[in-house]
């Protein structure tokens, strides 16, 4: 797959320490905040109850700044404490993104040079999602976070499906289109529908397209898990603030890892 | 109950001097152009109809239930009258000359044989279509009986219970899917403080072809929209409203493809409110825009004789529009929803139009240009009960910094008069709201409206101030779009509303009449066409 796991921040010689606590107002304080919900009403075994949960959260000492029923039945909860828990910076790891960004103009001309055609791209919401926000934040010409869309790009031929796209019609879309790429957006997360609706949708793909002939599959969203790509059977995740520019730079990624290329002959 | 109640705050009728200057010459102007733009597609929805218009027609005449698969009776029927003979002449002919020729003794048996394909329908002719038809009439009169009697009870249910004590009303939404579970949700956020409670309907819905049957409980992202569970939760919010003594409104959504039966239900099961807006099918559910007009205009009908306020959705524009670039197209929209709904018999009280906080923070004056944008609704509209909606496309992960957003949203709800505030929530765009956001966020709109309620009464821009400046600014790029839209003609012939939808003139969607779902249901009504129901609406008897 093209997500490469790696872990941070050792070899780069910087000075980071290995060791560090969360920053209240001192190094090495520790201090988080948390907020819950507890289902109980508030009196004097509540408020030991959240403590004792702050306890075993490794919050010690903890100190409860606010409690306040919610009906008779729940009450929320506001502690701030020093958490006993270490981070070990040389165990974290993390998807580091493995092309380079670039401009509108190096990706125009890399498609140019590269495929000497337009990359034809297809993006959908497809299951019952109805949230066209992530999809029209990368395809729409007015785009996301300041940077342009994908329909901004001359070398990029989109064709946006919209919301509530069934599977069957964005393979067949796909397939008419000549689609290099299918972007999916999944805001939904209801009952994992985003997890189900992809799978579903690069089963059908891998059923419908014989093998290396796949289009590019990828999928964003804001609650995917980044290292999950090989388990939902697709190419590359995006995640929540995922700018255009960023999925245009991995187009070109892929065309020159010879993904796309492999697709056309 | 008195520690969740804000200060009593009565609005004044009829202000003493507007705090917006606005030509009343540019005003009649806007509406003037959108009853022109509007016209046409109402003759165009007088002259179609569609099948879920006929199905709710035979609900309203008391047919029910579903198959074992869980197909409405109602399709079935419509189906089969419609594979044998068309729609043209509207279902009720056939489907009633069939029961007068004893092909069954009832509706429910009629479509139950029709689904096994055993039931010969016709087309009356003269006697007989008149006979069918004088059957047809008397066999929907229980249904809108029902629905007179529920806004009756309404009424009186109120006058019992009490409004709220406060404006704006507190709106706030369950949805989990389960109806078992959206009942105690919601009426513990009755308890909590909420005025009107909307069940948000499963994603998936507004594209179905049928109404589901019975009480459900798997949704994504919310409830499916039942009869059954409009009775449930309607129940359920009567026992908590004579518990608070406040009656409590519920709310659903009149949109999709099954938008005229659920109007329907929501009229026969006494919901109080039902999002309902002119063109956010078309737009952002691809529905077709015939389809969606005719459909709209029969809902609008039923809710004008169910006492039931619609709420507009022009919130959604800004979700995919520019806020500030594009904030005269949410006044051209609430132009339009007014015209249709007066159009379809609503009255001012029941037009819900809505609008929303979805300017960028980041911009400088962005906090002013709200307020110039909800002075401009609330003074074009002055006796509609307008929906404020919280800001939802700005919002981040940063729970904090969207506390306070929603405060100033509350702020200009309180300082502009809004009558229904739709209450936000600072995990918008996080997660499904946890209790203690909802009490948060609850906490947030009461102390907002007992600090700066009282403001409406200091608040008055100063004449050619920045807010004034860009009301009329907004109005104006208004006036101007809809003229664009009136003159867009193509053929001769063609409707220039439709004309605008399919050139993308509103957020850039493009929607051309003849191309989206549900198209294939929309029928031409030939010559004799007869809905028992329409006669009824358009005489109002």
């Amino acid at each position: 797959m093209s997500t490469s796991v790696s872990r941070a921040k050792q070899t780069k010689g910087n000075t980071l320490p290995d060791i560090i606590r969360p920053y209240g107002d001192t190094t090495g304080d520790g201090m988080v905040q948390v907020s819950f919900t507890l289902p109980i009403p508030l009196d004097k075994l509540a408020e030991g109850a959240a403590l004792q949960l702050a306890a075993k959260m490794g919050l010690a000492p903890a100190l409860l700044v606010h409690a306040k029923a919610m009906g008779s039945d729940f009450t929320f909860f506001i502690l701030y404490g020093s958490v006993s828990h270490l981070v070990n910076l040389s165990e974290v790891v993390v998807v580091e993104r493995e092309f380079a960004l670039l401009s509108a103009k190096e990706v125009n001309a890399a498609i140019k040079k590269r495929l000497r055609r337009k990359l034809v791209v297809v993006g959908a919401c497809i299951g019952t999602d109805a949230h066209t926000v992530g999809i029209d934040a990368i395809l729409n010409i007015k785009g996301f976070a300041g940077e342009k869309g994908l329909e901004y790009y001359t070398e990029i031929k989109v064709v946006n499906c919209g919301a509530q796209v069934l599977v069957p019609e964005l393979v067949a879309r796909a397939r008419a289109e000549r689609a290099d790429a299918v972007l999916v957006s999944q805001v939904v997360t209801q009952k994992d529908a985003h997890i189900h609706n992809t799978m579903t949708m690069s089963a059908a793909f891998r059923e419908a397209y014989p093998a290396g002939k796949v289009p590019l599959l990828i999928v964003g969203g804001p609650r995917f898990d980044q290292g999950s790509a090989a388990t939902l059977g697709v190419d590359r995740i995006f995640g929540k603030g995922t700018t255009p520019g960023e999925v245009a730079s991995y187009l070109v990624h892929a065309i020159r890892s010879g993904k796309v290329a492999a697709s056309l002959a | 109950m008195t520690a969740v109640t804000p200060v009593t705050r009565v609005r004044p009728t009829s202000p003493a001097k507007p705090k917006l200057e606005l030509d009343p010459a540019v005003i009649r102007k806007a509406r003037s152009l959108a009853r022109k733009a509007g016209a046409p597609v109402v003759k165009l929805a007088r002259t179609h109809t569609t099948v879920s218009v006929e199905r709710a027609v035979l609900r309203l005449a008391g047919l029910s239930g579903a198959d074992h698969e869980g197909v409405p009776w109602v399709n079935h029927l419509v189906d089969a009258v419609r594979a044998e003979v068309g729609l043209e002449l509207g279902v009720t002919a056939p489907v009633f000359d069939a029961l007068r020729r004893g092909e069954a003794p009832d509706l429910l048996t009629l479509a139950q044989k029709s689904a096994a394909g055993s039931v010969p329908f016709h087309r009356p002719q003269g006697r007989d279509s008149h006979a069918a038809s004088s059957l047809a009439l008397r066999s929907v009169k229980p249904g809108m009986a029902r629905i007179d009697k529920n806004r009756a009870t309404r009424d009186r249910l109120i006058k019992r219970h009490g409004n709220p004590k406060q404006r704006p009303w507190i709106y706030l939404i369950v949805a989990t899917g389960d109806i078992y579970e959206d009942i105690p949700q919601a009426q513990t956020a009755a308890r909590e403080g909420a005025d009107v409670i909307a069940v948000i309907r499963s994603t998936g819905q507004s594209l179905l072809d049928f109404v589901p049957e019975g009480a459900t409980r798997e949704g994504y992202a919310g409830t499916y929209a039942t009869q059954e569970n409009f009775r449930l939760m309607r129940a359920a919010l009567d026992e908590v409203s004579k518990e608070l003594g406040r009656y409590i409104r519920l709310v659903n959504y009149a949109s999709g493809l099954c938008m005229p039966e659920i109007a329907t239900l929501a009229g026969l099961e006494r919901l109080d409110m039902m999002l309902n807006d002119s063109m956010y099918g078309i737009l952002f559910r691809d529905i077709n825009p015939i389809r969606t007009f005719v459909d709209q205009r029969f809902s609008r009908q039923i809710h004008a004789r169910a006492g039931i306020i619609i709420n507009t959705g022009e919130d959604n524009y800004l979700t995919t529009a520019d806020a500030v670039d594009a904030a005269h197209t949410v006044t051209v929209s609430q132009l339009m929803n007014e015209y249709f709904a007066k159009e379809a018999g609503l009255e001012d009280w029941q037009l819900g139009l809505g609008h929303a906080f979805e300017i960028n923070p980041e911009i400088p004056d962005s906090f002013r240009m709200e307020l110039a944008q909800a002075l401009l609704a609330r003074q074009l509209f002055p006796k509609a009960p307008l929906k404020w909606m919280p800001p939802t496309k700005h919002m981040t992960g940063d729970v904090f910094r969207g506390y306070l957003l929603d405060g100033f949203f509350n702020l200009v709800g309180a300082m502009t008069s809004q009558d229904i505030l739709l209450v936000g929530m600072m995990t918008e765009a996080v997660v499904t709201p946890f209790l203690s956001d909802r009490d948060l966020a609850l906490q947030n709109v009461r102390y907002v409206l007992s600090a700066a309620g009282g403001l409406t009464e200091d608040f008055h821009p100063p004449r050619d101030g920045f807010i004034q400046t860009r009301a009329r600014r907004v109005l104006s790029e208004a006036v101007d779009l809809l003229e664009k839209i009136v003159n867009d003609t193509g053929e001769p012939g063609s409707v220039p509303l439709l004309q605008a939808i399919s050139d993308g003139t509103f957020g850039l969607m493009k929607r051309p009449s003849d191309a989206g779902k549900g198209l294939d249901g929309v029928v031409k009504c030939a010559p004799g066409y007869d809905n028992p129901v329409s006669t009824l609406l358009e005489a109002g008897i």
